[in-house]
């Protein structure tokens, strides 16, 4: 078995990198498809100037680059650690939106999502305090 | 009531079970090594010829319109907290599936995480 004390630093630095990702992708593409609106119709034409409207959207290609390069962390991460170890750490994300939301947009966080990002952050401290891999290479 | 109780379990196995193929792929890859561009591409294409992998995107394909026909039907006060199970669904997984050892402290951590998730999607309705 790979023991993975000696790079933990990947595993939370990519983490990091699909919190931040994650969410900025997701963002990206729900802001480009509202400026673009929906398509004016399912015939040949309205699909053509739909796609052409989506592949010509900077925003669209950036969002889809995020989300791409989430996947791509997502991968490497699973590469060297336990899904049960990765997809609770991930939640991070919800407490990342929670704490941007109210220190860069003013947003008001309530007493209730407040006590739920604590709560997360405890989890996840709790999951990585126990060993990142625990099962071999299947290869 | 029968149907969003089918979308439920769709979006928490197929979404959840998707990932977990995934993950069950990149164990048949193995632990990447370098980081190069032109390595992560050789990596990728690797994952992509495994089958596992292949079902994960199917799967995970499945879990989001699941998700969209749920949300047409319930309101999303219901329906996203809900879905802050998938994570004891995927440790679950994990150990049953991928052979993971989830010890009593990571279910711990598991159990804490969906408590806070289930907590966030409630506050900020």
């Amino acid at each position: 078995m790979q023991t993975f004390a000696r790079v933990p630093w990947k595993v939370y630095l990519l983490i990091m990198v699909m919190v931040i990702l994650g969410p900025l992708g997701n963002v990206l593409l729900g802001k480009g498809m509202k400026r673009i609106g929906v398509a004016s119709g399912w015939n040949q034409a309205g699909l053509l100037h739909f796609l052409t409207q989506l592949s010509g959207s900077g925003v669209i290609w950036l969002g889809l680059l995020c989300l791409m390069a989430f996947f791509t962390a997502y991968m490497l991460v699973l590469s060297w650690a336990d899904y049960s170890y990765v997809q609770p750490a991930s939640a991070v994300a919800y407490a990342m939106v929670a704490l941007l939301g109210h220190f860069l947009l003013g947003e008001v966080v309530t007493p209730v999502r407040w006590a739920g990002v604590l709560i997360i952050c405890l989890g996840v401290l709790v999951v990585g305090h126990t060993p990142p891999r625990t099962t071999e290479f299947r290869g | 009531m029968k149907n969003e109780i089918i979308l439920l379990l769709l979006i928490m196995v197929a979404g959840t079970g998707g990932e977990l193929c995934v993950a069950r792929t990149m164990q048949a890859v193995g632990p990447a090594t370098d980081l190069r561009p032109a390595a992560l591409i050789r990596l990728i294409l690797r994952a992509l010829r495994n089958g596992w992998m292949w079902l994960g995107f199917l799967l995970m394909t499945v879990g989001f319109f699941s998700l969209l026909e749920m949300l047409s039907l319930e309101n999303v006060s219901f329906v996203v907290p809900v879905t802050a199970l998938s994570y004891g669904f995927g440790a679950l997984g994990g150990k049953v599936f991928l052979r993971e050892q989830v010890t009593r402290k990571r279910w711990a951590g598991v159990l804490l995480v969906c408590l806070g998730v289930g907590l966030v999607l409630i506050g900020q309705r």
